[in-house]
């Protein structure tokens, strides 16, 4: 089976939840013996040499890569840009501006999407491959070029939609784009039921087109071993990991962390991430009075992540709209008990988690206070946590891909 | 000749209301009031009722059928608060002479386990209140969950009870048959035993339509009792009030074939005896040794349904490290409230065993996880605590304002 896969650069080079799920998904469908040629959009500047390492290695933790070529595109596309946002980012300008490539400047996000599609049809001219896979919407068009270019089969993978990313306004151009994807495609994934219902209640898809394939996580060696010394020797620590969106709810943590200081005053609250709403987040803890006791630790990568996660006592994801949420996952695998929003396809498969309506400040603050509070529940919740998670792994999930691919090839 | 022993458990616990940190302080409302008393009416509709206006007409029509009952004091406070219809018939039930009275602790709780004073006080409330709402003395004793072991046996034995009800399980019987009676291991009291396989016949299997004896009639089942007649003196028939109605609807037929089966019963001649008459009048077979726990509850048919992890034991033993505190603080309201977090079920929701083998529908929980079973549990328990910590300290004001009136006086 050899599958032709538009995705996404894979960690630590961080492109949140869609590279962590593309990067497990090829793994595990590696070692199942299926070929698949992986296309990326690269930005010229050099960020990361891990995949490119990891493909070279050929054999790697015992995984044979032979059957992965990644294929890179020059394109200044980065996962989660939102039209909005109307230029690239000033990096990836400039860096662009000195590549061979067309000049950039003045391209708005719409226009690197055609041309990545372009760039993409010209490559599988000379691709041998059975079916599509496409990951998230800036990756439809090319999907859908070369589709009708090859006759092949198109499946079209949904990690978030417009709905998510944007806390229920879409922008008109995207979600045209998403639909048109969805309409022409063979088959969708959805990474939750939650996803599926979006997908058939506000695309009009039906719900025969859809299948659901949870992302799951990589389980990390070691994890109790490594737990960093306390940074703040007695207080608890309240985290949030995630980037600073609407989508991910981060202004809900920053209010529940004003009510659960009523109740644990010693308690510090990390926002670990960086994103459009940082500002606005940083004037709110000032007029709540509490700037002294949330920390924004920026952008983290690697096993900084790990660590504060080993930091946290609770991990708390008040998202949204959350498609699915990989970071409770990782929160689990590290022993931190985790607070996660209802609304999320997380929730679906977890059970050693408290939920909550991202909008309940009072619940939020309920729980978190609990676990802080009763250190039995938080011993029982992460125990629990560890052993649950270690179930939720990326090689079933390969093979359920690998059902969904013979499915629609069989059709 | 067959004999047959039915006892029936009536038990419903004072359920926790979603008590969240800012209650703590402000409300002593801890008992979530409408959901228990859905449950009383809904259940009451749909099992206790029914089910006892059925046992009501069977014991007039045969004046040989007999039965056992033991309510727990919760559910009968909550059957005179909820729904004073069932309080009334099983007033009616009870004041008839073919229905025995067990003895338990009054809250359903796991006193055993941490304190000997508040097991023993709760099983002297019952009593109590067996005497004062049916006029009748329990001879025998069977304990939450019918929960075992020598210790126990001895303890009641100690009270002047003449028997006590366990599961008939192979671990204390080793391939012994569960249908004698046996002497406990200090030989001071008489044990019937729970033959579980018939009991969960009905109890359990009775509609599972994937059960090779489904559907199980009347004919078959007591062609099965039959069986066991030359090779057996007692046949304990034990089991949840509940299974009629509520576990097994209506539909299943469940009623038709109890009825059915007590007819074909009094044709064929079985006796119906009471735990009462089956110690007084058969000799017992054997000794039985339990040095562990034993209860009637799942394949392990032991605590760890409400002991199984550390949130469970931790939340139990918290309870008593202020038994005293709580008793002297002589506020009647708080040791009642303290002794309505005691019972079992606030421990079973916590509960996480079946939890992660993701056999939901096993797990009956008023709570979405055992977390929060445990959180407000946990919650209403601080606020138990801090009540008698303020209880205290107005104790040191009101002695502050009388000296400082002597003082003004002088």
């Amino acid at each position: 089976m050899d599958i032709l896969m538009l995705g996404w650069e894979f960690p630590p080079y961080k492109t949140g939840g869609l590279g962590t799920a593309c990067f497990g998904l090829t793994r595990g469908l590696s070692k199942l013996g299926v070929r698949i040629s992986f296309v990326i959009p690269k930005s010229p500047i050099p960020v990361s040499s891990s995949f490119l390492n990891l493909i070279n290695a050929k054999v790697n933790e015992g995984i044979d890569y032979s059957h992965l070529k990644a294929y890179f595109i020059d394109s200044p596309l980065i996962p989660y840009a939102s039209p909005e946002q109307k230029r690239l980012t000033e990096m990836n300008k400039k860096a662009i501006k000195g590549s061979n490539d067309d000049a950039i400047y003045g391209r708005n996000l719409f226009e690197e999407v055609y041309i990545y599609s372009e760039k993409v049809r010209m490559l599988a001219k000379n691709l041998k491959f059975d079916l599509i896979h496409a990951h998230d919407w800036m990756t439809y068009p090319a999907g859908i070029k070369v589709k009708e270019d090859s006759g092949k089969k198109l499946v079209l993978h949904i990690h978030a939609t417009e709905f998510d990313r944007t806390g229920g306004f879409p922008n008109p151009t995207v979600y045209a784009i998403e639909k048109e994807g969805f309409e022409k495609s063979d088959l969708i994934i959805a990474v939750s039921n939650y996803t599926k219902r979006m997908v058939v209640s506000k695309y009009g898809i039906p719900e025969s087109k859809v299948r659901v394939l949870y992302n799951a996580v990589d389980f990390p060696d070691n994890i109790k071993a490594n737990k960093p010394v306390k940074v703040f020797s007695n207080d608890n620590v309240v985290l949030f990991l995630g980037r600073l969106t609407i989508q991910k709810g981060p202004e809900y943590f920053i209010d529940a962390a004003k009510r659960i200081l009523e109740f644990e005053p010693n308690t510090k609250f990390f926002i670990a991430g960086s994103g459009e709403m940082m500002p606005q987040l940083i004037e709110k803890t000032i007029a709540l009075g509490i700037s002294d006791k949330v920390f924004f630790t920026g952008f983290l990568t690697g096993p900084s992540i790990d660590e504060i996660y080993g930091r946290a006592d609770v991990y708390v994801m008040p998202s949204v709209s959350e498609p699915f949420g990989i970071t409770p996952l990782e929160a689990m695998a590290n022993g931190t008990p985790t607070v996660i929003s209802k609304q999320s396809g997380v929730s679906e498969i977890i059970k050693n988690t408290l939920t909550v309506d991202f909008w309940d400040l009072d619940e939020i603050t309920n729980k978190v206070v609990a676990i802080l509070r009763y250190k039995t529940l938080k011993e029982t919740i992460s125990e629990h946590g560890v052993m649950e998670v270690q179930q939720i792994t990326w090689d079933s999930r390969a093979e359920e891909c690998k059902r969904i691919y013979e499915e629609v090839l069989k059709e | 000749m067959v004999n047959i022993c039915f006892y029936f458990q009536l038990h419903q616990p004072f359920r926790l209301k979603r008590y969240r940190i800012f209650d703590i302080g402000r409300t002593t409302a801890y008992f979530d009031e409408k959901k228990n008393y859905e449950i009383m009416e809904k259940v009451s509709k749909k099992s206790y009722i029914p089910t006892t206006r059925m046992i009501l007409d069977l014991i007039e029509r045969y004046p040989k059928f007999k039965v056992a009952f033991s309510f727990s004091g919760v559910f009968i406070e909550q059957a005179k608060r909820y729904f004073p219809n069932t309080y009334y018939l099983l007033k009616k039930i009870g004041s008839s002479e073919n229905v025995e009275f067990l003895s338990e602790t009054y809250y359903h709780s796991l006193s055993f386990l941490h304190s000997i004073d508040e097991f023993n006080e709760q099983i002297e409330m019952h009593r109590e209140l067996i005497r004062s709402e049916f006029g009748k003395d329990p001879s025998c004793f069977r304990n939450t969950e019918l929960i075992y072991s020598d210790w126990i046996a001895d303890f009641a034995a100690k009270k002047g009870f003449k028997g006590m009800l366990a599961e008939g399980a192979q671990s204390i019987l080793k391939n012994r048959s569960p249908n004698f009676l046996y002497l406990n291991k200090d030989q001071n009291i008489k044990v019937l035993l729970k033959n579980f396989q018939l009991s969960d016949d009905i109890a359990f299997r009775f509609s599972e339509r994937g059960w090779k004896e489904w559907p199980l009639t009347a004919e078959k089942y007591s062609d099965w009792i039959d069986r066991l007649n030359g090779n057996s003196d007692i046949i304990g028939l034990f089991m949840d009030y509940e299974t009629f109605g509520e576990h097994q609807w209506r539909e299943t037929g469940i009623f038709d074939f109890f009825r059915h089966f007590i007819e074909l019963g009094i044709k064929k001649g079985y006796s119906f005896l009471n735990p009462t008459d089956a110690i007084s009048r058969l000799k017992p077979k054997g000794i039985i040794d339990c040095p562990f726990y034993l209860s009637w509850a799942d394949t392990e048919r032991d605590l760890s349904a409400w002991q199984g992890n550390s949130m469970q034991k931790d939340a139990l033993k918290k309870i008593y490290e202020i038994e005293k505190m709580v008793k002297d603080s002589g506020n009647k309201e708080l040791i009642e409230n303290w002794r309505k977090i005691q019972t079992s079920d606030h421990f079973y929701y916590m509960c996480t065993k079946y939890f992660n083998d993701g056999d939901v529908h096993k797990y009956f929980n008023p709570y979405d996880t055992p977390y929060e079973a445990y959180i407000y549990f946990m919650n209403i328990f601080s606020d138990i605590k801090e009540r008698i910590k303020n209880e205290k300290s107005s104790e040191k004001n009101e002695l502050n304002v009388n000296e400082e009136s002597i003082e003004i006086s002088e």
